[in-house]
């Protein structure tokens, strides 16, 4: 199937669709169209946040580039692979806690290695490696339950890098953490990120996240979801929040946010009316 | 499962460890209250069932309360020689002594509960899991069980004679049919409701089907079905009685049916609450085993208080 599709590009960038698009149901008449002409590049190693109201489809694109949900039209390419199914290259780490509660933490960070066969020393070595690389070397053998909402997060952003992906694809991953716990975690995660070497693709409704992590930001728009723009941000790291240019993208991306909530409420009304 | 339980050897030691060793009268400290509180229900029906005999209210020669029927434990005793009608093991010529009667008897039906539902369990579990695994056989067996569900023990009972004559195999044979069909559902039911996110997951981490039933639907499903499994022994239970009651064999079905015969309301409460006893405590002993095999379930989850 792969040869048949025309490869436009390179395959230097890490990320590339064209037309991508979703809908929900097709066919039938409760289809929904979550995501529309979606054209978006992403090279090795770049941080994108991709910024939109909720229901926008962000987390459609997440699971088309993971390879769980088919596209309805177009296409997106991994280091020039038609993305067609689930890899571990392209590990997805979700909002709420995915851990699986009858293993143990270490367990659980070289679960893709046990499907893989590997043995129980390797794991264990590659499970203590991967746990001192998000700071949680303690919780090795402790169970899921026993930790709070920040550590188990941690933990996933573990067993993903266990893993060695080319792409982290993070779907609100801090949503359900408070506001100072999700502080520390985008710390953390800007130091992972920049060890790893991967490519991250961060789903966020807050602009907070994205002024603090983002290379570039993609700002969808209201259902259906498109690109509406990118902002680049060449802040430097570690990022100064209070800084004029951090000030300066936060309105620009309160702005482009607030126009699009508008649109999806005045719809929502106009739906009800 | 074996090779996670002795990897994870090493961590429970140095839990136990730390969190240093529970003395044995600390665990019946915390015990305490909940005993008291089996006591006082338990002493309230009891009570209120007395007084109503002490003011003449309740018949002793149909309601005998309590202290009548438990107080001739030793007369009541000699009917459960039902078994030596069945010829099991004790000398055919002479019945066994009335004590050593009521243990045959208790171990006869307990035998055939846990056999029946170890029987249905697997076969329901299996065959769940099979459902949703290959979708032929969904298509093939799936209409028929949900036609089937529905249908009372007491129907299949007939069906058990014809098919096993009397004994052992059709009272087992009843406690598996009237389990089955529910217990199927029921695996299905839990299939279905996996948390998506563990699908995923694992999907993610590149594992195939089969890979992702064994190393994810199975466990996750595990809990909910332990908990199925438990309130299925109370059915189980139940019907056992029916089938014993009907003839298909000893046991205390028939000691309930002898009494209802005879005449003899002693022996039928006494035999009641021989069942409850039995019956509430393989329920706790399943709590006790649910413990410790599926250890991270939250042992108060689900109790709804403070309203």
């Amino acid at each position: 199937m792969a040869s048949r599709v025309f490869k436009p590009f390179s395959s230097k960038s890490a990320v590339v669709c064209r037309n991508l698009g979703k809908v929900w149901g097709e066919g039938t008449p409760r289809a929904q169209e979550a995501l529309r002409d979606i054209d978006l590049d992403i090279a090795p190693g770049e941080f994108v946040v991709l910024l939109g109201p909720s229901g926008c489809g962000k987390s459609t694109l997440l699971f088309l580039l993971a390879g769980l949900e088919r596209a309805t039209s177009g296409h997106c390419w991994f280091f020039g692979d038609l993305v067609d199914n689930p890899s571990p290259e392209r590990s997805l780490i979700f909002q709420e806690t995915s851990l699986f509660p009858w293993l143990r933490v270490w367990q659980n960070v070289s679960f893709g290695l046990s499907i893989r066969g590997l043995g129980v020393a390797e794991r264990r070595e590659i499970a203590r490696q991967a746990l001192q690389r998000v700071g949680l070397a303690e919780a090795f053998g402790k169970r899921p339950d026993e930790l709070s909402g920040g550590m188990r997060q941690r933990v996933a952003v573990a067993r993903a890098l266990a893993m060695r992906p080319k792409v982290l694809l993070m779907d609100e991953p801090f949503a359900a953490l408070d506001v100072q716990t999700r502080t520390k975690m985008q710390d953390f995660l800007g130091d992972v990120w920049s060890q790893s070497g991967a490519s991250v693709l961060f789903v966020t409704h807050h602009i907070e996240e994205a002024v603090a992590l983002a290379d570039r930001v993609v700002v969808f728009t209201a259902r259906p979801g498109r690109i509406k723009t990118i902002i680049p941000v060449d802040l430097p790291r570690p990022r100064d929040l209070f800084s004029p240019g951090a000030e300066l993208l936060r309105r620009d991306l309160t702005q482009s946010l607030r126009e699009e909530v508008d649109r999806a409420f005045a719809e929502q009304e106009a739906l009800a009316s | 499962m074996a090779e996670a339980r002795t990897e994870a050897a090493p961590v429970a030691t140095d839990l136990r460890q730390w969190q240093g060793s529970v003395p044995w009268w600390s665990a019946i400290c915390r015990l305490a209250p909940r005993i008291v509180w089996t006591v006082v229900s338990i002493g309230l029906f009891a009570g209120i069932w007395e007084i109503c005999w002490a003011l003449g209210w309740a018949d002793p020669k149909l309601l005998p309360p309590p202290h009548v029927f438990l107080g001739a434990i030793s007369d009541q005793a000699k009917f459960f020689n039902t078994v030596s009608r069945w010829q099991v093991g004790a000398g055919q010529a002479e019945p066994p002594p009335p004590a050593l009667a009521v243990v045959y008897t208790v171990l006869a039906t307990t035998g055939r509960v846990f056999v029946g539902l170890l029987i249905a369990s697997i076969l329901a579990i299996s065959t769940g899991i099979a459902i949703r695994y290959f979708t032929l056989f969904e298509r093939l067996t799936l209409p028929t069980i949900i036609l089937l569900a529905p249908v009372s023990p007491i129907a299949w009972l007939p069906v058990a004679i014809f098919l096993f004559g009397i004994g052992n195999k059709p009272a087992i044979f009843m406690v598996v049919i009237a389990l089955l069909f529910h217990m199927v559902l029921a695996t299905i039911n839990q299939i279905d409701n996996v948390n998506r996110n563990f699908l995923n997951v694992a999907r993610t981490m590149g594992a195939t089907k089969r890979q992702v039933y064994f190393h994810v639907i199975i466990p996750a499903i595990l809990p909910q079905l332990f908990i199925v499994l438990r309130f299925n022994l109370f059915g189980a239970w139940m019907v056992v009685l029916v089938a014993e009651a009907t003839g298909v064999g000893y046991g205390l079905g028939q000691v309930i049916m002898l009494g209802r015969n005879t005449f003899n309301p002693s022996l039928v409460f006494f035999t009641i609450v021989l069942i409850g006893v039995l019956g509430g405590s393989f329920d706790w002993l399943m709590r006790m085993v649910q413990r410790k095999v599926l250890y991270w379930v939250p042992h108060e989850a689900g109790t709804l208080r403070g309203l």
